[in-house]
């Protein structure tokens, strides 16, 4: 549904984008992980169609000229692309005439929207009246106006308080159960990629690993130890098979059987090791493990 | 279809806007009853000042409307179409008759005091002069777009309008006549798009003025050219 091959975008000296490639099957829910300025923004751009790439190719539902994909996608950035002086029945009939529908076929899907979005008795409330969490359910509920095949959604959750973030997520949830709609989604959240069927995972520009979340983690395998202490490289030095990771105050390991090395350690390194904390492996960790850096 | 649609979405939002603000739509129709007020009071030569004050209103009216377009850009708004499959003519035909439509309108009202005063009032009369002032309204939006498309501030957009635009009109004939100037004076003026639209406008107005037909053609030609641009530009 939507295929990505060997995208590179330069901006001036910097490469923000090398050879990304990805592919998103029809229905799929695949999710960009990366840090902030890992490449995510730029590639959403590409895909919106708002930045042509220095070289590489995407096909978004068999579409390949940025006119055509347009008809087929739905977008939702990061920041309000509403009109904030206008009412939601206003920006939402706005949309519904830039992809060519009126009448009563945008009367129709506009009230099923709302309904669905429990929208329908403040449509004629101006959106800067409106909490950002219902703001975003009228991005998302304009963005499906002209059911495109895939919707493409940039960090959707920024700026939404935990509550409304939830409600969000659960929003797509169940509009994925009621139609076929193919979503990517960029994020930096951990909970947010954790819903996704499919990952890419982009750093400095590059796909580092994909798959889905519980395959990811299963590279990982077994327990992540992480000790806080005051003489990180003592504590490393002391391991070196298993790889440690190591920051200013900690070391990380990751070992099939967290308790036991924890307990090991902790008498083999008296004075060390100032705290531990043992868990599964997070996809932070997938991604620590393939970049050394952090989400 | 769908061209017109896009084009008619976006216009509409013009005014829907407008509405949406009090103290805007108050502006709007106070400053030309104030202009009344003035003309009505028979001060000084007005009848040759007149044409130049219809457009002038419609020369800041139309100015102001489109630093709309960098609130659009700012509020995401822009975004939004820049990605739906509308064609990149219609958003800013779409854009350009919102703002032109507002600022004649707003011409429309200070056309009216014509009957204070001793200028052409036939239907004729006013009828071209509508005509010219809606040519006048889209020549400057379009050029407003252009400057404003690739402007990220209003501020700068403020400066570098009025920079333009100011001059334009102080040249257009609108303060004094061409006759009167220096050959460099009259050599700049005739270089002016502005100054077509003020000899249109005074060709209905003033009873002796000379025929139009060569402004009106120099009018229509410069919107058709900035429209390129700003078709152009719109990416």
């Amino acid at each position: 549904m939507v295929s990505v091959e060997a995208i590179t975008v330069n901006y001036g000296e910097r490469r923000a984008l090398d050879a990304v490639s990805l592919v998103a099957g029809a229905g799929e829910w695949h999710g960009i992980l990366g840090p902030n300025g890992g490449g995510k923004s730029t590639l959403f751009r590409v895909l919106a169609t708002l930045l042509r790439p220095d070289s590489g190719k995407f096909t978004i539902a068999g579409e390949t000229e940025p006119a055509r994909i347009r008809q087929k996608l739905g977008v939702v950035f990061q920041s309000q692309s509403l009109d904030r002086k206008l009412t939601i029945a206003q920006n939402i009939e706005a949309q519904g005439n830039l992809y060519g529908l009126s009448g009563s076929l945008l009367a129709d899907r506009t009230k099923k929207l709302l309904w669905q979005f429990h929208l329908n008795d403040r449509e004629h409330e101006p959106v800067h009246q409106l909490s950002g969490g219902l703001a975003r359910r009228v991005e998302i509920a304009k963005a499906l106006l002209h059911e495109p095949a895939v919707l493409l959604l940039d960090e959707p959750t920024t700026g939404l308080d935990p509550t409304a973030r939830r409600e969000w997520l659960d929003l797509l949830t169940d509009l994925r159960r009621e139609r076929e709609v193919t979503v990517l989604m960029t994020t930096h959240l951990l909970d947010e990629a954790e819903r996704c069927e499919r990952l890419t995972l982009l750093h400095e520009g590059r796909v580092v690993t994909g798959g889905s979340p519980a395959e990811l983690k299963a590279q990982v395998g077994g327990d992540v130890v992480e000790f806080g202490t005051n003489d990180p490289e003592r504590v490393a030095a002391q391991y070196p098979q298993l790889n440690p990771r190591m920051g200013s105050s900690w070391v990380r390991f990751e070992t099939p059987s967290g308790a036991r090395f924890a307990a090991q350690a902790a008498d083999a390194l008296p004075g060390a090791i100032e705290t531990i904390t043992i868990q599964k492996p997070t996809l932070e960790d997938v991604f620590f493990r393939n970049t050394g850096a952090r989400l | 279809m769908n061209f017109g649609l896009a084009v008619w979405a976006l216009t509409r939002r013009e005014f829907q806007r407008f509405w949406g603000e009090r103290a805007r739509v108050a502006g709007f129709v106070a400053s030309p009853l104030l202009f009344w007020v003035v003309v009505g009071s028979g001060f000084g030569d007005l009848e040759f000042f007149f044409p130049g004050a219809l457009t002038m209103t419609v020369m800041f009216s139309a100015m102001f409307s489109m630093m709309s377009l960098i609130e659009d850009r700012r509020e995401g708004f822009l975004l939004s179409v820049l990605v739906s499959p509308a064609p990149r003519s219609a958003i800013v035909l779409g854009k350009v008759c919102g703002a032109a439509a507002l600022a004649w309108l707003q011409g429309l009202i200070v056309l009216a005091g014509v009957f204070f005063t001793s200028l052409r009032h036939d239907p004729v009369a006013l009828a071209g002069t509508a005509g010219a002032l809606l040519l006048t309204a889209l020549l400057l939006t379009v050029v407003s777009y252009v400057v404003a498309w690739r402007l990220s501030s209003t501020q700068a957009f403020h400066a570098v309008i009025n920079l333009l635009l100011v001059p334009a009109w102080m040249l257009s004939g609108a303060i004094f006549s061409p006759v009167l100037s220096f050959a460099w004076v009259r050599w700049l003026m005739q270089a002016n798009p502005l100054y077509y639209a003020q000899s249109l406008v005074r060709s209905f107005l003033v009873a002796d003025a000379p025929d139009g037909g060569l402004a009106a053609g120099v009018l229509v030609g410069c919107t058709a050219l900035a429209a390129v641009v700003a078709i152009r530009g719109t990416k």
